[in-house]
């Protein structure tokens, strides 16, 4: 078990009483919880708070935790300082480092009863994980093969509380949806029974640069300029299986879709929704052609709203 | 390769099975079912069926009551609101 300042994971001063721990816990649950939240590493921060609330929240615990704490080292930096220190003279254990040691049993207690409260089952067959894995679109369209590492708490010969790492391969089938759950018979953990719990998984699709995934169809925004939204034009467009070629109709409206039929994840399509833009750099002859075409056209976009064209 | 003999995507799982997967009564997936947080499809044998959807559904609303001390009612509507941020930043433009 590692040493963590568990004021600072809570951000919370060392005087704080027993019910702004509450309080500051609540409020961190809240924005960290897994299920909630949006931030990039709240799985972890959530554990890392949970953590440290066990220890605070429990005055008992809290005070074995500031008197020992202090003297808590890294087991780096307690190798170099030995090191230090038996260059000078002869090394002998001091205090710091008993109180260390105590300090470390007492955490691995703390934490291996709380293991056996959450792992306390019922049931004859050994408990279910479930676990989530975040994947790319690419890896949805083409099929992976991706490893999953768990932290399965596991309590070690010598009665340490630890986590061991376990990795699982998982064959990611072509065209999963978000949210879509895969379970693997008998990757749980193991319990007392003989039959092992299973694994789920949730796939969760990152968000891609140009598509945005709605069930199976993909949607892409497709920038044409005004003369090939005018004119129709064919033009190339990007798909998860590589460029194809797109016929533009004359007469094209920003915000119109047009369908890529069986190019989405399998059994979808994509969908392209156009956009006209203008070019960011000024020409004087463009604008000179803007001009003429002004004054040819006789056009009032804004005719459904009531108003007239200024140069009409 | 045997690694993935037993890999399944598409679950649909019993209401004794999603207890025991969970940890929890069958009352307490049969309540979850009361509050209109998932829906159980009933196959011919008349029995409920789950499916993966249902699972996430039970699964966010027994962690939020476990962690953050959320009732059912508090639950469905984290749920409800959650979605309806799904669905909003989904339509949000890229970049």
């Amino acid at each position: 078990m590692e040493y963590k300042d568990y004021y600072k994971v809570m951000g919370l001063d060392k005087n704080a009483d027993q019910d702004e721990i509450k309080r500051v816990y609540r409020k961190l649950a809240r924005k960290y919880h897994p299920d909630v939240s949006k931030e990039s590493n709240a799985e972890h921060k959530f554990k890392e708070l949970g953590e440290a609330y066990e220890v605070l929240k429990d005055p008992e615990k809290r005070a074995k935790y500031d008197q020992y704490g202090q003297y808590w080292q890294h087991p780096e930096q307690q190798y170099q300082q030995q090191q230090q220190q038996s260059s000078n003279r002869h090394y002998q254990p001091g205090a710091d480092d008993d109180q260390a040691a105590a300090f470390e049993d007492f955490i691995n207690q703390t934490f291996r009863q709380r293991y056996r409260q959450d792992n306390a089952s019922y049931y004859d067959k050994g408990q279910d994980i479930h676990a989530k894995m975040t994947i790319s679109l690419e890896d949805s369209f083409n099929g992976a093969e991706k490893s999953l590492q768990l932290r399965i708490p596991e309590v070690d010969a010598y009665g340490q509380m630890d986590y061991a790492l376990r990795t699982i391969k998982v064959k990611i089938p072509k065209g999963i949806g978000d949210t879509q759950q895969i379970r693997l018979k008998g990757q749980g953990n193991k319990g007392s029974g003989n039959q092992p719990g299973d694994l789920y998984i949730e796939i969760n699709i990152a968000p891609h640069p140009l598509f945005r995934l709605d069930k199976k169809d993909l949607w892409l925004d497709l920038p044409i300029s005004p003369w090939e939204a005018t004119l129709g034009a064919t033009v190339e467009v990007p798909t998860l299986a590589g460029v194809v070629k797109l016929k533009i109709p004359k007469l094209s409206q920003s915000g119109s879709h047009m369908r890529l039929k069986g190019k989405g994840l399998p059994g979808g399509d994509q969908m392209v929704t156009l956009q006209i833009v203008i070019p960011k750099i000024e020409n004087e002859q463009v604008n000179k052609l803007y001009e003429e075409m002004a004054s040819i056209a006789h056009f009032n976009p804004r005719e459904k709203l009531g108003v007239r064209n200024d140069k009409v | 390769m045997t690694k993935y003999e037993h890999e399944e995507t598409w679950i649909y799982l019993s209401l004794q099975e999603v207890s025991c997967s969970f940890g929890v009564t069958t009352e307490t997936i049969l309540d979850i079912i009361d509050e209109g947080i998932v829906t159980a499809h009933i196959n011919e044998q008349q029995e409920m069926q789950f499916d993966a959807e249902a699972l996430r559904s039970i699964r966010t609303t027994l962690r939020l009551h476990q962690d953050l001390g959320v009732n059912m009612a508090g639950a469905a509507l984290a749920l409800e609101l959650l979605g309806e941020i799904e669905r909003l930043r989904a339509l949000l433009p890229r970049g």
